[in-house]
């Protein structure tokens, strides 16, 4: 068990420094740099504001620098805003975190019992009704659900604020617009595997042996059943509390969304290197977690070759 | 006694029976074609899309204009038929390059085998950990592209992976089959094996992959539009007219719905398309 962990975050490390690398790359081969603009600066000026940045350094100084300021943790300090990425990703990260957990919850929620149910009655009006629900939750844009949700649970119905979410109540709208689409996904997976579990040995013995359908289902089925819905929730999680720029642009939620896609417009490089090397992080640190929860849900696979 | 069907004739078949995915093969086929001869039958009417209607400013759905006017006065039935046509080119044109790619890749990777089939597999992990859509939005930022075709082009150069870890996976079981031996022993090259008798035997699974790309790629070009690296104005796509209509949707929602609904519909329409087509081809999974 040890091992698989402290292998997996050495692989993990690996990743988060090869997607530094390739941003810095990226980022430094492309023409223009962040403070070319349309009005020219004084030479001087201009070239006084690049140099405070080590923009004149040879690429190898400037990446070895980064990278060992990576390595102790530091981000740097944007080129743009009088802050460093570290304070930045401070004050966002708690609304990106706040409503990409609600999301998640309410689409693993919401997406199992829908598979789950969708897959107990099979080819029923049940399955049918449930599949139709998760195809129609992929297939509306956030962009398109948002605004109607903020007009009509919002401006005429008045049951969730419209921008701005203080509280619980306020992410509430959000993270269903955000989770619908995680939802469909969810159920489709969940039906799918479900459908595989329910045909296995094991549950034809505990029919057998006279466990309820409810009990058969929920409790016998849904426990290997779930197994690749955990391990969609891994980079999902990863990628919704790491901010989502449609969902928090409409609601008005001051969230990390916003700065990955300002960051790139504006050419704030170490804010955009910085957040990517966040959320890698993250989706390491998830997936992680999905292979102990592997194990923990399925003792075979803790004692197969998996592990190594 | 009939004659033997082949497999693709059989899932046809299957495929026609199931009676919402052909309605949905059929719904999207009719808005493909709206989109495409719409505007023109559209402009026998007088109906463009540029055209200001000073009088009818953001004015709701009538019998002038079906689906209303936007705030300039201009006609959206007009607009979302047009707009449709680059949601469409995008959608097929993105998905036939992720598809050249990631059956190429997937196929290259699972028949080699070995330490090529570990370096390549390396590669789409890597990029996997990458999101995507940063990719996207780095490239059309930093190099300051607005061209169509480079949109199409990185779109489908993102969306390739998922399609290559599947076709590695059938090629890897495909590999063992005793047609794939058969060939080998009468001296046929690893390229015409993977090209004629590898490549082919992928193509169900590839089929009702790229009907979810399809969607897949529409999406990634309305968020592109909306944080305004997507197509540029005076064109229009759904992209854009979606991202307008967020806008306004307190004052005159009909800015949104006309745009909203033809998007959900046709992306509804491929998603249930896919599920349809997967059942046919392999009646197992139902």
């Amino acid at each position: 068990m040890l091992r698989l962990i402290v292998s997996r975050l050495a692989g993990g490390v690996a990743v988060l420094a090869a997607v530094a690398t390739i941003t810095f790359l990226l980022l430094h081969a492309a023409p223009g740099g962040p403070f070319s603009r349309e009005r020219r600066l004084q030479p001087a000026v201009q070239r006084n504001i690049e140099d405070r940045y080590h923009l004149h350094d040879p690429l190898w100084q400037q990446y070895g620098r980064y990278m060992s300021g990576l390595a102790r943790g530091d981000l740097g300090h944007s080129m743009k805003r009088p802050e460093t990425v570290g304070a930045i990703i401070k004050r966002h990260f708690p609304y990106s975190l706040t409503l990409g957990l609600m999301a998640i919850g309410f689409a693993a929620v919401f997406g199992t019992l829908l598979g789950v149910l969708a897959a107990a009655r099979k080819n029923t009006w049940v399955d049918y009704t449930a599949m139709s629900v998760a195809l129609i939750g992929i297939s509306i844009p956030s962009l398109v659900l948002g605004p109607i949700a903020i007009r009509y649970l919002a401006l005429e119905l008045g049951w969730v604020p419209a921008a701005r979410a203080d509280g619980v109540v306020g992410y509430l709208a959000p993270a269903a617009v955000l989770g619908l689409i995680y939802a469909g996904t969810i159920a489709r997976l969940a039906r799918a595997s479900m459908i595989e579990t329910l045909g296995a040995d094991y549950i034809r013995t505990a029919r057998a042996k006279g466990v309820s359908e409810r009990g058969v289902v929920w409790r016998h089925g849904l426990r290997l059943g779930l197994l690749p819905v955990v391990s969609y929730l891994g980079p999902a999680t990863a990628g919704l509390i790491s901010g989502s720029f449609v969902v928090e642009k409409i609601f008005q939620i001051p969230g990390l969304g916003f700065y990955f896609v300002d960051s790139v417009t504006s050419r704030d490089y170490p804010v955009l290197t910085g957040l990517l090397v966040f959320y890698v992080g993250f989706l390491v640190l998830f997936n992680l977690l999905v292979d102990l929860a592997y194990g923990w849900i399925d003792p075979r696979i803790r004692h197969s070759e998996r592990a190594a | 006694m009939s004659a033997p069907r082949s497999l693709g004739r059989e899932a046809w078949r299957r495929l026609r029976k199931n009676r919402m995915a052909f309605a949905c093969l059929i719904g999207f086929a009719v808005i493909a074609l709206a989109c495409f001869v719409g505007p023109v039958v559209c402009g026998w009417f007088g109906l463009d899309a540029t055209t200001l209607d000073l009088e009818l400013l953001a004015a709701p759905p009538s019998a002038a204009h079906p689906l209303g006017t936007d705030n300039l006065g201009r006609d959206l039935l007009v607009r979302v038929l047009v707009g449709g046509r680059i949601a469409i080119v995008v959608g097929l044109t993105a998905t036939a390059v992720a598809l050249v790619i990631g059956v190429a890749w997937g196929a290259i990777a699972g028949y080699a085998g070995g330490r090529v089939d570990a370096v390549m597999m390396r590669v789409v992990d890597v990029m996997y950990g990458f999101p995507t859509i940063v990719f996207v939005v780095v490239i059309r930022a930093v190099f300051d592209t607005h061209s169509l075709v480079s949109l199409f082009a990185l779109i489908g150069a993102v969306s390739w992976l998922t399609m290559a870890r599947i076709v590695r996976g059938q090629v890897l079981s495909l590999r063992q089959r005793e047609f794939i031996e058969a060939a080998r022993a009468i001296g046929a090259s690893p390229a015409r094996i993977v090209l004629y008798h590898v490549i082919p035997n992928t193509l169900g699974t590839v089929v009702v992959y790229a009907t979810v790309l399809i969607p897949q790629a529409m999406l990634t070009e309305t968020f592109l539009s909306f944080i305004g690296l997507g197509v540029q104005a005076p064109l229009a796509s759904w992209g854009t007219l979606v991202t307008e209509g967020s806008t306004q949707v307190a004052v005159s929602p009909w800015v949104l719905a006309g745009p909203g609904l033809a998007m959900g519909l046709t992306i509804f329409a491929l998603n249930f398309l896919g599920d349809g087509l997967r059942d046919a081809i392999d009646p197992q999974t139902r």
